[in-house]
């Protein structure tokens, strides 16, 4: 059951302030349903996202901003029991379409998670896992692309002289880079990240924060955070989550000081969540 | 005075540290008891010439060489056979297979059959693989029915070792654009290898100790020289000492010999699962999480 004045206003919202630009959104959804077995976890979402910009989804826990940001990558087709309803265009092309492979989409739209995860293996096969994977063999471009990676994550200078060294002997924040890294090495056109420094000290986390807003010159980001202030300092649009439904989204200064809903109000100003 | 006074907790925790202490110690009394009885009885028996010559004059003197060889060879057959079975079905268990009934039965069929009796196998070995495969009393037989006997502790400690493996490993990967195989193969097995192994390890320790599965499939009492091909009978250590101490003619003049070959095989069954405990560290030490 779309709504259609509900996605009208979410279009209306993202994509009619003069601050958009003309050229299509890298991303596109309609009218997006979706459930873990009975557990309706997402209703009804629309929302545009705008190419080579951050995106930040905030809400409360359990809203279904994360399951949202998995949605984007095919990651939640993992789970057993789970079931998508409506359109997800990236570039055009419904993700869900019965013809589109998820290993191709997952290349394509590059994901960091909550907690660091990077590989047992060294720092370089960590960088160069996704490369090989698709069959990239020659040492000389592994070189370049692990050497590109890891300096556009902001890790080289740290890591350049322990290249073969376990990734586990990194401190969190360098390893939340490295997984960075590791992503960008795919050279992926959309970057996800879930809650990307929730596992990180004050220092690492404010890194990380200039890094993405560095690497929105090459990629389109789309940020889950719990933290308003991250969301604030990093996104240009904000789109608050709220019981598996998009409340509002918007240019991120908008959100935070002139928000339309109520709810998100009270959210934002610390009353729930 | 109240019940949960510290000095009464204190106590408390002190009688239940120490009983587990006195449990513990009983245990190894026992295991370290029949070690050195082993051991002293044994070592008599021990030489140059018993680890590397053929037995002679009806087994009463000479060595027990080709035993050796024998136990060695199933053991490694049988190993050969059951790690790879095992591991595939691990995998398909534990990254395939989707939770429900007939995964359930599958599960507990397997833990059932790690509780079947060894000489079951060896009666299930000799109708298969000795009779309807017609390889014949042979160390192929024996292997493939000591593969068996060791598959489900195999799969059982494989199948632990990949579920023990970090989803956020599979997520990382998959995420990257890799399939569900290349994800097994790259990640999800190299970081399982120390379970494995210790599966393995488990395994050898049966493999090479178990008689019955070997008395219908592969042993015998005495060859003339190694075997030449799979399907030459050999003689294997534990089937040697049963014969020495139940069925020979020179019970009473043997017993050094049978306690020197249990000695040679407790050695053996050790220094294979060292070997496996070594290998095991070195990966270990890489792979922290």
């Amino acid at each position: 059951m779309v709504k259609a004045s509900a996605a009208a206003q979410s279009l209306e919202e993202s994509q009619g302030r003069p601050s958009a630009k003309p050229e299509r959104p890298i991303i596109e959804v309609r009218g997006l349903n979706f459930y873990y077995g009975d557990f309706q976890a997402l209703t009804d979402i629309n929302m545009t996202v705008k190419r080579n910009q951050v995106t930040a989804l905030i809400g409360p826990s359990g809203c279904g901003k994360s399951t949202f940001l998995r949605l984007l990558n095919r990651m939640n087709e993992l789970i057993p029991g789970t079931r998508v309803e409506g359109e997800l265009l990236f570039e055009g092309i419904n993700l869900y379409d019965p013809h589109v492979d998820p290993v191709d989409v997952r290349r394509r739209v590059g994901m960091v998670f909550q907690k660091p995860n990077p590989f047992p293996k060294t720092i370089y096969n960590n960088v160069a896992y996704g490369p090989r994977l698709h069959g990239l063999k020659e040492a000389k471009n592994l070189d370049n692309i692990v050497e590109r990676s890891l300096k556009s994550a902001a890790l080289w200078d740290e890591v350049k002289d322990i290249l073969h060294q376990s990734a586990l002997g990194l401190s969190g924040g360098q390893q939340q880079r490295l997984c960075i890294a590791r992503a960008i090495a795919m050279s992926p056109e959309v970057l996800l990240m879930d809650e990307p420094t929730s596992a990180l000290d004050p220092i690492a986390t404010s890194r990380i924060e200039e890094l993405v807003k560095e690497l929105k010159q090459s990629y389109t980001v789309i940020i889950v955070t719990h933290n308003m202030q991250q969301a604030a300092r990093v996104s240009d649009d904000t789109a608050f989550f709220y019981m598996g439904r998009l409340v509002e989204m918007g240019p991120t200064e908008g959100i935070f000081t002139k928000p339309q809903k109520e709810q998100t109000e009270h959210y934002i100003t610390g009353r729930f969540g | 005075m109240s019940r949960h006074s510290l000095a009464s907790r204190h106590f408390s925790q002190n009688l239940a540290f120490t009983v587990f202490r006195l449990i513990m110690l009983t245990v190894l009394a026992a295991l370290g008891g029949i070690l050195l009885y082993v051991f002293i009885h044994g070592i008599s028996a021990i030489s140059w010439e018993f680890l590397t010559a053929e037995p002679t004059n009806s087994m009463t003197t000479g060595g027990i060489f080709p035993a050796i060889m024998g136990t060695l060879y199933l053991t490694v057959g049988a190993i050969l056979v059951a790690l790879p079975l095992g591991v595939a079905a691990a995998i398909y268990l534990s990254e395939y297979a989707t939770d429900g009934r007939t995964l359930r039965i599958v599960r507990l069929g397997i833990q059932n059959l790690a509780g079947v009796p060894s000489v079951v196998f060896g009666l299930f070995g000799l109708a298969l693989f000795v009779g309807y495969f017609h390889l014949g009393i042979s160390i192929a037989a024996g292997s493939l029915t000591l593969g068996l006997l060791i598959l489900p502790t195999i799969i059982g400690a494989s199948e632990e070792a990949l579920r023990q493996v970090p989803s956020t490993f599979r997520e990382a990967s998959l995420g990257l654009g890799a399939t569900r195989w290349q994800t097994i193969r790259k990640v999800v097995l190299p970081a399982a290898l120390p379970g494995i192994l210790t599966g393995s390890i488990l395994g050898i320790g049966r493999a090479a100790g178990e008689t019955a599965p070997i008395m219908f499939t592969a042993a015998t009492f005495y060859t003339i020289g190694l075997p030449r091909s799979p399907l030459d009978t050999v003689m294997a250590l534990p089937y040697h000492i049963y014969v020495l101490a139940t069925a020979g003619t020179h019970i009473e003049q043997t017993r050094p010999l049978q306690y020197g070959t249990v000695l040679v095989l407790i050695s053996m069954v050790l220094g294979l699962s060292l070997v496996a405990i070594i290998i095991r560290t070195r990966m270990r030490k890489t792979k922290q999480w």
